[in-house]
């Protein structure tokens, strides 16, 4: 099918599914901690917008709500605590050297591809929308999981767990529609009670070995 | 469905009154008086459940059945019983200045936490419920795991925090795609109900569903600590307050096994195939034998248990993945006999840990001269632990053997060398902490080890002649997950 035949809103939940999977390669190759907070939060705000446009056009109440909650959580108060505690920790002057950019960047891409292969399955019965929808969502996973592994700071690791969590909302909007309302509350409130444990695990680990370098997290091993 | 109510209610109280008052003198018993209440609800339930069978709450939030009621009351139990170890443990823990009053308070009120995070996973009907609880149990312990604050023990939380969050956000992906098959057929707001799900099973895309399954197992496998996503677990219950460990080794990963039970229900039902059973039994026995290798290995003796019971989550997804009604008989009491334990197991090793004043397995010597009590404790412990007649694990490892040697008979030597090298693995590092010589000025501590008596009794009851109305329950969850009885 030619993308111009479809209608306005696949054109733009793929548009914006698009641009959501470019934020997490942005966000893969940047060793600058407060511009990988500042493109988290653009991924929030193309997420809440996407969520937005869901509820406008399926005119669904409950989803107005979950595109508020994203807008609220993952645009304005996780961005801004993880913020503060860079600059605190005095840390936005810090350039990460990231190891083998191009291998990073290159297993992003075939993550991504292989995100499409693994749901082929899935989509033989549906439409174009809920192949790409789907693909990106669960690419968007499997890069925050790469950008954990190719990080060493810590804050890189919760922006990449959050980025996960990104990820999957996407496929709940996209996909369904939304989770039932009692679901999504629940994860927005596990989602913030993260978010606020992990700024009280920056200070632990900071106070106990002097970084936030999670290389430097290497006392319990099983060989000694 | 007032006891199921009240027995989330009990704990949600429990929560906010130790967070305000938990650095009290009294604290400790006032817990056990609070678990004591839910271990009631728990009964009154499963008597319930008894008499009138399933019961779904008025909403279908809630189901009760065979299956998860008793896993309610081991759940109730066990917390009970280590909330009675746990008050003396603290106490001396404070009188060591390595506690403050705060932390005090946050032990209290997040162990309450995590009991309510256990009793909504188990009670749920909704499957995106029993995922925000899941990750709920995550959040209440990650912060106790780190309760001493020394860089061991933030490492370990930080570790335990990061790979179950996640490995169980594949979880979530696994029930996102649940249902999205869910809602081609069904209605969206009950489409999350296992229920609902159950019923209508043979109406879910099996394709999806397969692959929701790998997710949610590798989601959930994560929190059971099935190799070779373990990583996380020998260090959250090695470095952690004792009790802690205790409840993590006999509850969280129950329940986590629990989960992905409810979820190969449903798989089952869809796909009519046998792969879940498959991925279980493979993941499963991988857990088994690389665990039991690894137990050779420890110079830390909560390490050492921990690897014990990644060894027996192993063995038991193994039985529920090769699904027979005999081999989930025994999985069902296989999960019950090595809660029993384990819990028991590392009670006494807190104890035998306060008195060598290290957890290092070197230093730890000579526990049956210093304190008999704590001494026996741990060796009877393991003796049941690794499979010994006449206690319950042999009973319920024998079933397990039998059911692989029905269904798949060339896998049983891999079993069989498995217990083997777990037997050996913890006698040859336990033997010498019990009878080794022991070292000059070593002092007994106050411990109060009735608890771990009763629940090694009630294991070698088990072993012995599992009571009729205990066999009757376990038939009856066999019945209703593998779909025939198991005699």
């Amino acid at each position: 099918m030619e993308i111009l035949q479809l209608d306005f809103y696949t054109q733009a939940i793929l548009s914006l599914a698009a641009l959501i999977g470019l934020t997490s390669f942005l966000m893969l190759g940047q060793g600058r901690l407060l511009r990988l907070v500042f493109v988290f939060a653009l991924q929030g705000l193309l997420l809440a917008s996407a969520t937005g446009l869901a509820a406008y056009t399926l005119d669904n109440e409950h989803l107005y709500i979950s595109a508020a909650l994203t807008l609220a959580l993952k645009v304005f108060f996780i961005p801004w605590l993880i913020r503060r505690h860079v600059l605190r920790m005095n840390m936005h002057r810090d350039v990460e050297a990231l190891n083998n950019k191009t291998i990073v960047m290159l297993g992003g891409a075939s993550l991504m591809i292989f995100s499409y292969y693994v749901l082929l399955p899935v989509i033989s019965n549906t439409t174009t929308l809920m192949l790409n929808a789907l693909a990106v969502s669960l690419s968007v996973v499997l890069l925050g999981m790469l950008l954990m592994i190719s990080h060493r700071q810590a804050i890189a690791h919760v922006v990449g767990f959050m980025s996960i969590e990104n990820g999957l909302f996407f496929a709940a909007i996209v996909s369904t529609s939304g989770m039932p309302m009692v679901v999504e509350l629940g994860i927005a409130f596990d989602v913030l009670v993260a978010a606020v444990l992990f700024g009280i695990f920056f200070m632990h680990i900071s106070k106990s070995i002097d970084t936030l370098d999670v290389d430097m997290l290497n006392r319990l091993n099983e060989v000694d | 469905m007032i006891p199921a109510y009240l027995l989330l209610f009990v704990p949600f109280v429990g929560i906010i009154y130790f967070a305000l008052v938990g650095h009290k003198a009294r604290v400790g018993r006032i817990n056990t008086w609070f678990n004591v209440a839910t271990l009631l609800m728990s009964l009154w339930l499963a008597v319930n459940v008894l008499y009138s069978g399933t019961i779904l709450s008025g909403s279908r939030f809630f189901i009760i059945d065979s299956f998860n009621v008793y896993l309610i009351v081991l759940t109730a139990f066990v917390g009970l019983t280590t909330s009675i170890c746990s008050a003396p443990y603290m106490r001396h823990e404070r009188e060591l200045g390595k506690l403050t009053d705060k932390r005090l308070k946050l032990y209290y009120s997040m162990y309450q936490g995590f009991m309510l995070a256990m009793y909504l996973v188990l009670t749920t009907n909704n499957m995106g419920i029993m995922w925000v609880s899941m990750e709920g149990a995550t959040l209440a312990t990650v912060l106790l795991v780190s309760l001493y604050r020394t860089p061991e023990s933030i490492e370990a939380a930080w570790k335990y925090f990061i790979l179950c969050g996640v490995g169980i956000a594949q979880a979530l992906f696994g029930t996102i795609l649940l249902y999205y098959a869910a809602i081609q057929s069904g209605d969206a707001e009950t489409a999350l109900l296992w229920s609902v799900l159950f019923e209508n099973a043979a109406q879910l895309n099996p394709e999806i569903l397969e692959i929701a399954f790998v997710f949610m197992l590798v989601g959930y496998g994560t929190k059971i600590g099935l190799v070779p996503l373990h990583n996380w677990l020998p260090d959250a219950h090695s470095e952690g307050p004792t009790p802690m460990s205790a409840v993590l080794s006999g509850l969280l990963l129950n329940d986590a096994l629990y989960a992905v039970v409810r979820n190969k229900m449903l798989v089952d039902g869809s796909t009519q195939s046998h792969i879940a059973g498959y991925l279980m039994m493979g993941f499963g026995l991988l857990s088994f034998l690389v665990a039991a290798v690894f137990l050779h290995r420890q110079k830390d003796i909560k390490r050492l248990f921990s690897y014990s019971s990644i060894e027996h989550m192993g063995l038991m997804t193994f039985a529920f993945g090769i699904g027979t009604p005999f081999s989930t008989f025994a999985a069902l009491l296989h999960m019950t006999v090595h809660s029993l334990t384990k819990s028991a197991i590392f009670v006494t090793v807190g104890h035998a840990a306060q008195i060598a004043g290290t957890q290092s397995i070197e230093k730890i010597r000579g526990l049956i001269n210093t304190q008999p009590k704590v001494g026996w404790g741990l060796l009877i412990g393991t003796l049941a632990i690794a499979g010994f007649p006449p206690f319950g694990v042999f009973t319920s490892e024998f079933l397990v053997l039998l059911a692989t040697m029905h269904s798949y008979p060339w896998l049983t030597p891999l079993l069989l060398l498995g217990i083997g090298l777990a037997c050996a693995g913890l006698f040859r590092n336990v033997q010498p902490m019990v009878y080794g010589a022991r070292p000059a000025g070593q002092q007994p501590v106050q411990a109060n080890l009735w608890p771990v008596m009763i629940h090694l009794a009630l294991v070698l009851w088990m072993g012995l002649a599992i009571p009729g109305f205990l066999a009757n329950w376990f038939s009856q969850a066999t019945v209703l997950i593998s779909g025939s009885a198991p005699l």
